[in-house]
């Protein structure tokens, strides 16, 4: 069985202005594919893991072979988080949560993008759906994807340099102002939905 | 009694008064060469960001985090202390780390690239990797598979005299493992992507070709003197 790269939502330049083309094209094809061949290079060996899907990977795996599973994941999911129809502010079950877990939209825009900005280093920030059915706020490092502790990811914010280096350089904030240009709130209304457990 | 009012004298007198600790200020130094003298190793656009956005960025967020950390201090207020620890360790390491890189670093006229055999260093290399070409292999071997950001060191080991390869996290300073920096990579994607894309190995194959071997000879013969 090899790992497939899932495709994108749309056409790479579908989001822009806020991301470009050139952006989309190097995200996808270079890291996001990067990642399912390097997990199909290390399940060609027949480890006892090969075949299994990426949430039981990130579940059990670490090292090398958590680091690919969790990046395809990871990106998947952000591809669906962000849409060229989004923005705005949230409607249905989520803008209910979100008034309840942070009192307003706008408070809860503030904290996501503070958790993003001013996380160090290479990593994702997640609103999750937490053990107790209320939202949080989270901040992986690296390859890091909530699932591990449990959590429903709803959406997700790559803040990983080359997510926005190419049309931001160094600007991250502006990169994430950008970000809610384009958040899909559809998306995140499914995921509330999920069941408890991803496998 | 007089003597238990002297005693208050005395204590009051030597009561603790406010810190006197005023956050030291630390500023960005000036890169020993143009922003385009590594092209086209390491562009012009690179190097200004890297060096005018990126630490300098580090240098103010150390800076206020400092100052953060004097008041906080100064009201002896220790969890506010322990909170400001990380940012401190971010900013302060990566103002470490790149002030030593930008000294790494040469243009190729000013021996950048040339690891003259006659270096203590270049020969302590070829004694432990076999040859400057084996060392460069391994070095860049282990620094590409730095998973997200991080750095990748030549250090001197104090205790054994002997020099090492080891990579570390983010911003996280050589001496958090008691070795003496000589040579440090950069590797989060601000360093190369403008240039290299994705492509860290390639990025990684062509800074040898403007590392500043003289520096790591004089920062070698500094940290082996007896």
């Amino acid at each position: 069985m090899t790992y497939e790269l899932p495709p994108l939502p749309y056409a790479k330049n579908a989001l822009a202005p806020h991301l470009s083309e050139e952006t989309l094209n190097f995200h996808y094809e270079k890291h996001h594919r990067g990642y399912v061949n390097k997990l199909n290079q290390l399940a060609a060996e027949k480890p006892a893991w090969a075949g299994k899907s990426y949430e039981e990977l990130i579940k059990t795996e670490s090292g090398v072979v958590f680091n690919q599973a969790a990046q395809i994941w990871n990106h998947t999911f952000y591809w669906k988080s962000l849409s060229p129809n989004g923005g705005g502010a949230p409607t249905g079950k989520v803008a209910e949560l979100i008034n309840e877990a942070f009192g307003s939209f706008d408070a809860f825009k503030e904290k996501f993008s503070a958790a993003a900005s001013g996380h160090f280093g290479s990593g994702w920030a997640w609103l999750v759906r937490d053990d107790n059915n209320k939202l949080q706020i989270v901040s992986t490092h690296d390859a890091g994807n909530p699932i591990k502790d449990g959590h429903i990811p709803v959406l997700t914010c790559d803040v990983w340099e080359h997510a926005y280096y190419i049309d931001f350089r160094n600007d991250r904030p502006k990169y994430i102002a950008t970000w809610w240009n384009l958040v899909n709130w559809e998306f995140a209304n499914s995921n509330l939905n999920q069941q408890r457990s991803f496998l | 009694m007089m003597i238990t009012s002297r005693r208050l004298l005395n204590n009051a007198a030597k009561a603790p008064s406010r810190s006197f600790s005023t956050a030291k200020k630390f500023s960005l130094p000036a890169l020993p060469y143009n922003y385009d003298a590594l092209s086209p190793v390491i562009s012009g656009n690179i190097m200004e960001l890297h060096h005018s956005k990126h630490h300098n960025a580090y240098v103010n967020n150390l800076n206020a985090a400092l100052e953060q950390y004097a008041d906080a201090e100064s009201k002896n207020d220790v969890g506010k202390m322990i909170a400001l620890q990380s940012a401190i360790k971010f900013n302060g390491g990566g103002h470490v780390n790149h002030s030593i890189f930008w000294t790494n670093l040469a243009p190729t006229k000013e021996g950048g690239g040339f690891a003259d055999p006659k270096f203590h260093v270049v020969q302590a290399i070829t004694k432990k990797f076999g040859s400057v070409e084996a060392f460069v292999t391994k070095f860049n071997s282990q620094t590409a598979a730095v998973q997200g950001s991080g750095w990748g060191w030549l250090g001197f080991n104090r205790n054994t005299h002997d020099i090492e390869v080891i990579t570390l996290p983010n911003q996280d300073p050589l001496s958090v493992t008691g070795l003496v920096p000589l040579l440090g990579v950069d590797v989060w994607e601000h360093a190369y992507y403008l240039d290299y894309k994705n492509a860290r190995p390639d990025y990684l194959k062509e800074i040898w070709k403007v590392v500043n071997w003289k520096n790591v000879e004089e920062r070698y013969l500094e940290a082996s003197k007896k």
